[in-house]
């Protein structure tokens, strides 16, 4: 039995944390490293960092606001939002962050990810994708924070980058996003049966439960969640939260 | 004083918060004259195993290391690769490791039925197999964040120090004399990994 990895991810935007329902209306929820303090208490087991207006804004990572995060975070951090060269990459694993997130770059070919993983190793690059429903069924993966279609299929996007290097996959379902009524787990299962490198499950997140089913029935290695871990009670206030030892520790994958 | 060893393996900078995070003086080098003068080392890593020692070569360092280590018996921790580097060879390479004990690295090889998957990646609880000032006894059961495809197999079981499981039990750290060496990552574990590093600072 080992122990799926439970990952708040924290959204930013400008120096700010936000959270978002549906990749829309960002409500800021806080200071970062307050946060990244805040988790390091609690004993999370790992952070996924997503700068989520850096690629819309045609910017590059904020360099030092990484730095000053990893230099707080004492657990494995991810980072990703506007990283779209082999050297922004070693300059954000060098400041301490494990692993580099890559969306948008990796649309429009997957130079960037075979690139990053011969460098830094296949352990280093996440490949974060973003679905939506399609009307007549099936998936397409959205680029740019959710605001571009590409006309790509989830699975195949998701192979293509295992086959190019990434160590792992982010899956993040758009409609669910904010929610809190659970993950698509059909999504999940679609993009975990077809690599054999551990699947993240991200958007819907709302209790305990969510989470086993997308380990138990969706297969992700790893659970994501944003708003559960940083809103409280139906009014949505702002509170940071984690899970206890003995709750993470039931989110389990059973050998078949 | 720490002295973290720089050889264009990955995350030192992260060890080096940590450390400051305990208050514990530490400095990150390549040079070989400050590694001489070094009381006690960490040899951390990321990466290919061949990469690692040949970067250890190239730079000089392995022979001080060597000297620093064996000969005058400087306490060193290894971490991750750091740790593999320390054995006499690796499946995952052709080149010779330090071989400062006697342990080979090998490849997971996980039932392709069993969903487990290799990277061995996330939180996994360790066991300590015997008494070291590295490990204190705690109220919770120590769990580590670990990243590797590659286990340390050590061919004398007294060596290991603490187990963990990935389909079937590993050296998930060892401890013989000065020489230690831990698979996971300490200054990603939050408040076990700063036990473990403040004990590495404060006790030997």
């Amino acid at each position: 039995m080992t122990k799926a990895r439970v990952i708040p991810v924290l959204l930013l935007k400008g120096k700010g944390l936000v959270k978002t329902v549906k990749f829309k209306n960002p409500v800021y929820i806080g200071d970062p490293v307050n946060a990244i303090r805040i988790f390091n208490d609690k004993g999370a087991d790992e952070l996924m960092l997503l700068d989520i207006t850096a690629t819309c804004d045609g910017r590059e990572p904020n360099f030092r606001m990484i730095e000053e995060i990893a230099g707080e975070c004492f657990m494995p951090l991810g980072y990703g939002g506007g990283v779209r060269t082999v050297e922004q990459m070693g300059r954000i694993l060098r400041s301490g962050v494990e692993k580099v997130c890559i969306n948008s770059a990796a649309l429009a070919g997957l130079d960037l990810v075979r690139q990053g993983a011969r460098q830094f190793g296949s352990q280093a690059i996440v490949v974060s994708i973003d679905a939506k429903k399609k009307l007549f069924g099936g998936y397409e993966v959205y680029g740019r924070s959710g605001t571009k279609g590409t006309g790509k299929d989830p699975v195949s996007h998701a192979r293509a980058a295992v086959a190019a290097g990434a160590g792992e996959i982010l899956i993040n379902a758009i409609d669910r996003d904010g929610l809190g009524n659970g993950y698509d787990l059909n999504l999940v299962r679609s993009v975990a049966e077809a690599v054999d490198v551990p699947v993240i499950a991200c958007g819907g997140a709302g209790t305990i439960q969510h989470m086993q089913q997308a380990v138990t029935d969706g297969h992700a290695s790893a659970v994501a969640a944003g708003s559960m871990f940083v809103f409280h009670g139906k009014h949505r206030a702002v509170l940071i939260s984690y899970l206890s030892a003995e709750e993470t520790a039931s989110i389990s994958i059973v050998s078949a | 004083m720490i002295t973290i060893i720089d050889y264009g393996m990955g995350n030192s900078g992260s060890i080096k918060n940590m450390l400051r995070k305990l208050g514990v003086a530490s400095q990150i080098t390549s040079d070989p004259k400050v590694i001489e003068e070094a009381g006690k080392l960490i040899l951390p890593g990321v990466g290919a195993f061949d990469a690692g020692m040949a970067n250890l070569r190239e730079r000089g360092l392995a022979a001080v290391l060597d000297q620093r280590v064996k000969a005058d018996r400087v306490p060193i921790l290894g971490i991750c690769l750091g740790m593999q580097l320390m054995t006499r060879r690796s499946e995952e390479g052709g080149l010779p490791g330090l071989g400062w004990i006697d342990a080979e690295a090998r490849r997971f090889s996980v039932p392709p039925d069993s969903r487990l998957k290799v990277p061995h990646m996330g939180w996994t609880q360790v066991s300590a197999c015997k008494e070291s000032k590295l490990v204190t006894p705690a109220d919770e059961k120590l769990r580590y964040y670990f990243v590797h495809s590659y286990f340390v197999d050590c061919a004398d079981k007294v060596d290991v120090l603490l187990t963990a499981s990935h389909g079937y039990e590993f050296a998930a750290g060892f401890e013989c004399g000065n020489i230690m060496g831990v698979q996971f990552h300490p200054e990603k574990s939050h408040k076990f990994g700063m036990k473990l590093l403040q004990n590495f600072a404060l006790r030997y």
